[in-house]
């Protein structure tokens, strides 16, 4: 099998995220791999190893996973950190013309890397932690006219019948899925415990093929993407004030009686 | 007049409350015109303020979903030169505006909490801390809206009725929903359409007792910590923060929750927050409306008691 792992570089999710104009300040912290796409990785990892002779990833599984990442230079650190926990090499999608990039773009991007050199199974993490819209997988799904098995709590990939079948929690229920190859799916966040990367897999990783490629090597016009073209663009953004604290009671067998009278006060109840 | 397009929703045959918030943001923009996918939805939207209700028919979104349903809804925006569609912000409902908007060519707003008559959206970002106002450029807007943002305006009279027939691709009959195990249901509310919720975590010790009696007392939904799903005390489907659900009900009751960033910002804007912890110094402190230094296992028996006797 051919897999593939979109994996994004976003600002670590437990720092103070704050806009700089009409986009998110992502100089000021600290950039990580994103905490959801780990999951994506480390199911792809199983999904081999489960299918692989040697029952390990890499070389002499039969089975590759790339990883596809978009965003500027120093994304490289996060694509290093995901080839760590075991994927074998990594696309790299990188252009001053990108930066503002909003989904339709990127899935616009992610879509023709992915059309170009052809893949059986394409694993997303369900989210960002930065724009936390949810669309990528199946904006992808949509242009690359595959099957969108999304927000799967599991995952069984059946290479010699080519078909994936999932289950996924919704509004409705757990609905149990199917679709044959190719097919992209999104994994939600407890579908595993995500690997630490050993020192092996550290050393491995930096001498595994990261593939820079520029929007001119895929054949999308710089005017495609970006801040230019995106379809929404932000008006204007505020500091919401911060909540100030309010009443704060010690309880000495009375605090809930008090908790009470606060929201009847309030008309809650 | 600018013709609004919203997508109803419902459960186990029921239209949800938030097809009353979409038909109110709607109402700004132009004339609504609500979709259903089960002709048995239309006659329960009476009331609301909506013009128009457009049965699709011939799509079985039991077996196919949601590709097919985002097809049918590109292809009634055309018809209809829509200016907006409306959309829930669930993970269905993203999923369907991501696709509707791919095929539209449209833009895409996701987990708006305010549009105004000029198609201006506001989006609370970053956990709360900070809000976005954004147009879309395109002729038609793609829009998610988040739950319990908006008080539910009446409308009067009965909508006009009528079918639509899509002509559904083969690419979106590709992933197949072979069986559906409805969720068990509780008698409690859904996390992210509830007025209240009522969180435990870390200071329950996995005891989610006085957590769902007060719940139950207020009609709340009971949401849970990262820390409490991750220990196996509560179902994950219940977390509530950056990696779980987002909820903004009218009222918030954190017990045992320390405030950690991760846990704001699944439900830093909610209208009231009330916190109960040992912890003096807990962060959740920092944006309660009320809170109560102390042990859960004491305080909330004694405030489920006074609930019940107010009510009574």
């Amino acid at each position: 099998m051919k897999i593939a792992v979109c994996v994004k570089q976003v600002p670590d999710s437990w720092a103070e995220k704050k806009m700089s104009g009409q986009v998110l300040d992502r100089a000021g912290v600290d950039a990580v791999l994103n905490d959801l796409d780990e999951y994506a990785v480390e199911e792809a990892l199983r999904i081999v190893e489960a299918h692989s002779p040697t029952k390990e990833a890499g070389e002499g599984s039969g089975h590759t996973i790339t990883l596809i990442s978009m965003g500027p230079e120093r994304a490289t650190e996060a694509i290093r950190k995901a080839l760590s926990m075991g994927a074998d090499n990594a696309i790299h999608i990188s252009d001053d013309a990108l930066a503002g990039s909003d989904a339709l773009a990127t899935s616009l991007v992610l879509a023709k890397v992915i059309s170009t050199e052809g893949f059986d199974l394409v694993i997303c993490g369900t989210e960002s932690t930065d724009a936390r819209m949810s669309v990528v997988p199946a904006m992808l799904a949509q242009r690359l006219g595959w099957a969108a098995l999304t927000f799967a709590g599991s995952v069984i990939v059946e290479p010699e019948n080519s078909k994936v079948l999932i289950a996924r929690s919704t509004e409705f229920g757990v609905e149990n899925m199917s679709a044959a190859f190719p097919v992209v799916v999104s994994v939600n966040e407890k579908i595993n415990e995500p690997r630490y990367p050993s020192f092996k897999g550290i050393m491995a990783a930096k001498k595994k093929t990261i593939t820079a490629k520029s929007l001119s090597d895929l054949g999308i016009a710089a005017s495609a993407v970006g801040a230019s073209a995106a379809w929404s663009s932000v008006k204007d953004s505020l500091l919401r004030p911060a909540r100030s604290s309010g009443i704060k009671v010690e309880d000495s067998g009375d605090g809930g009686n008090q908790l009470a009278a606060f929201l009847a006060e309030k008309r809650v109840i | 007049m600018s013709q609004v397009l919203i997508l109803v929703d419902s459960v186990g045959g029921q239209v949800s409350k938030s097809t009353g918030e979409l038909a109110t943001f709607g109402s700004r923009l132009g004339s609504v015109t609500a979709v259903v996918f089960e002709p048995a939805l239309a006659a329960q939207l009476n009331g609301f303020s909506i013009a128009n209700v457009v049965v699709v028919t011939g799509v079985d979104t039991s077996k196919y979903s949601p590709a097919p349903v985002a097809e049918a809804l590109a292809q009634l925006i055309t018809s209809k030169s829509a200016t907006a569609l409306l959309v829930t912000s669930s993970a269905r409902g993203k999923e369907i505006a991501g696709m509707v908007a791919v095929i539209s060519n449209s833009g895409l707003i996701t987990d708006a909490i305010d549009v105004d008559a000029d198609r201006i959206t506001t989006q609370s970002v970053f956990g709360g801390g900070t809000t976005v106002h954004s147009a879309v450029t395109t002729p038609t807007a793609v829009i998610t809206m988040r739950s319990n943002s908006i008080e539910v305006v009446a409308g009067s009279g009965t909508p006009t009725q009528e079918e639509f027939a899509p002509t559904i691709s083969e690419a979106a009959k590709l992933a197949v929903v072979n069986s559906t195990e409805p969720a068990v249901k509780g008698g409690r509310p859904e996390l992210t359409e509830a007025s209240i919720v009522v969180s435990g975590g870390r200071g329950t010790n996995g005891d989610f007792k006085p957590i769902e009696a007060l719940a139950d007392v207020l009609g709340a939904a009971v949401g849970a910590s990262r820390a409490a799903t991750d220990a196996g005390w509560y179902p994950h489907t219940h977390q509530v923060g950056q990696t779980g659900k987002t909820v903004s009900p009218q009222l918030y009751v954190a017990c045992g929750i320390s405030g950690a960033i991760q846990h704001r910002a699944g439900m830093q804007t909610s209208k009231l927050i009330v916190a109960v912890n040992k912890d003096p110094e807990a962060p959740i402190f920092e944006l309660s409306d009320f809170g109560v230094v102390g042990d859960l296992f004491n305080v909330l028996p004694v405030a489920t008691a006074a609930i019940t006797a107010k009510k009574a």
